[in-house]
């Protein structure tokens, strides 16, 4: 039912890219991030693109996973490319009809823009189809804790993101079942317009929704039956360790932005 | 000095906010060390509440709870009786934190602040206990609800308590993962010499017991032995609660005016006893 849902979806193989430090790989996600933007040119988006296909083969993940990523997006980078075609002006006419001219720079711009966005969520849907979900809250965990100096709830929030990971199935599941009970009284989900739909889910929701708040007290007591006091005084079994491996991604990403920049400036 | 590892309640009552009666009245026990207890009752009866007052999770309105020489009522003391008194709910899909299992294990040892290298070692033992092994990387929603409420097992086991409170840990199960959770418990009970504290609506299953404590109402009503509670039969029907089929045979054949002898439980015991009757000589061996 609800399993078409490729961000956020773990890819479970054993690689280098999988083993890395999650810390790491979110560092070189966000500099992957920048080097997006810092590419100016076809030469430049190659080279991102050939970073990209590179990790994905090495992550032994396969690339069409990583464009079922983006069809979600198929209508927002349509609409941009568009958008950008018809309405950044230019010198160069390449054609022109009713009035409308698509210029070159038009093209140019409207190409590197859909490509910057789809860039922007492959590589991080790589991210999150090499790391599995505790790994990234752990690294996002160690990556914020700078800031519990100024009283920023770092462990609640990584809790949070854990236990609602944990969840997601069991809701899943809850929702699957609800579902199912409401159409065998008769409950019809899939006609009528959009409100008639919108209507429909009421029923489903309010008992998702109780059994969300029972299973959070229940979860609740559990844990504090469990000694759990907040983050304080706590230790963790899984603790992050650099190995070279991570220097090294870290390295190449710098190398692809260093490349990128250069490339922009000799060009 | 020798800890005293019984729990103790001294004529407690509580009453839930804003309730009109209270959910336990007036109830004084206590649970020897290595003991396997039961309590049996309805819906209703006061049994969970009897549960999570054992683990200072309520504070009693009235009279006190002493796990293991501390008194519940102190605040800074909690933390030791929840971690020498471990919890197992009901739905298993509701206390099981992490998304890993044998993470799910190490949750209460985090929050002890178990030192990292103590920490695998410990979960290794005690997934071992539970028969789990082979899973220790599976995620929890992937397993049958027997396998979660023994993950849930080893998650307290970690911690190395002196008692388990299982609260109804088998209502929501199937058959063949009620007798899993249920053998998991008596064996660690008599391996190790955990006390525990069985909690259930299951008439077969209070009758694995050392000894079967019966709430109704919020009240204590019956205790002793298996034997001795299920023979009072009367009683138990009066208090709607099921009586084992060969203790109720027994008591209808009573009843009927045959000379069947009290404290029978199971079918070997009741053939026993009808191989007593037919042949008398035979009893001498």
């Amino acid at each position: 039912m609800l399993n078409d849902i490729t961000m956020g979806q773990y890819y479970p193989v054993d690689s280098p890219v999988h083993r890395l430090d999650p810390r790491i790989k979110l560092v070189d996600t966000l500099l992957f991030i920048v080097a997006v933007f810092l590419a100016q040119s076809f030469v430049g988006y190659l080279l991102l693109f050939g970073f990209l296909y590179g990790v994905t083969r090495l992550a032994r993940v396969p690339f069409r996973m990583l464009l079922k990523g983006l069809k979600p997006l198929r209508i927002i980078l349509i609409l941009t490319f568009l958008l950008n075609l018809f309405f950044t002006p230019g010198e160069k006419t390449l054609v022109a009809f009713w009035g409308i001219r698509i210029t070159l720079e038009a093209l140019r711009q409207a190409a590197f823009y859909s490509l910057r966005l789809a860039f922007l969520v492959a590589g991080t849907s790589l991210l999150t189809l090499t790391t599995s979900p505790v790994a990234l809250s752990d690294g996002i965990e160690l990556l914020l804790s700078p800031l519990k100096k100024i009283h920023f709830p770092v462990h609640e929030l990584a809790m949070m993101m854990t236990i609602a990971l944990r969840f997601i199935p069991t809701l899943l599941e809850e929702t699957d079942k609800i579902m199912k009970a409401q159409m065998a009284r008769g409950a019809d989900f899939e006609s009528g317009n959009l409100i008639a739909r919108a209507k429909a889910m009421v029923p489903l929701l309010v008992p998702l929704f109780v059994s969300a708040f029972r299973k959070a007290g229940d979860l609740a007591m559990a844990m504090e039956s469990r000694c759990y006091h907040g983050g304080e005084g706590r230790t963790r079994m899984r603790v992050l360790k650099l190995t070279r491996n991570d220097g090294l991604a870290l390295g190449a990403m710098l190398l692809l932005i260093a490349l990128v920049v250069l490339e922009g400036v000799l060009l | 000095m020798q800890q005293d590892m019984r729990i103790l309640l001294e004529d407690v009552s509580y009453t839930y906010e804003e309730a009109a009666a209270p959910a336990l009245s007036h109830v004084s026990a206590s649970v020897r060390p290595g003991e396997f207890v039961a309590v049996l009752g309805h819906n209703g009866s006061g049994k969970s509440t009897m549960a999570k007052l054992l683990n200072a999770l309520y504070i009693p309105t009235e009279g006190n709870v002493i796990v293991c020489g501390y008194d519940t009522r102190k605040e800074e003391l909690v933390w030791e009786i929840r971690r020498r008194a471990g919890m197992i709910f009901q739905n298993p899909d509701n206390q099981i934190v992490a998304t890993v299992v044998k993470e799910d294990v190490a949750f209460g040892l985090e929050n002890l602040g178990v030192p990292t290298d103590e920490m695998l070692p410990r979960v290794e033992s005690a997934l071992a206990a539970v028969r789990m092994s082979q899973y220790a990387d599976s995620a929890p929603h992937m397993l049958s609800g027997g396998q979660k409420q023994r993950i849930a097992v080893a998650g307290i086991l970690a911690m190395e308590p002196s008692i388990i409170i299982a609260d109804e840990a088998t209502a929501m199960l199937d058959p063949s993962g009620q007798r899993e959770v249920l053998e998991t418990l008596h064996a660690l009970n008599r391996q190790k010499g955990i006390t525990v504290v069985w909690i259930t609506h299951f008439m077969e299953e209070a009758a694995t017991a050392d000894r079967v404590l019966v709430v109704s109402d919020g009240e204590m009503v019956l205790t002793g032995t298996p034997r001795e509670v299920f023979d009072q039969v009367d009683r138990l029907r009066e208090l709607h609660l099921d009586v084992p089929p060969m203790t109720a045979l027994a008591a209808d054949l009573r009843a009927a005016g045959l000379p069947v002898q009290p404290g029978i439980l199971t079918v070997e015991d009741m053939a026993k006893e009808v191989d007593r009757l037919l042949c008398p000589s035979k009893s001498a061996t």
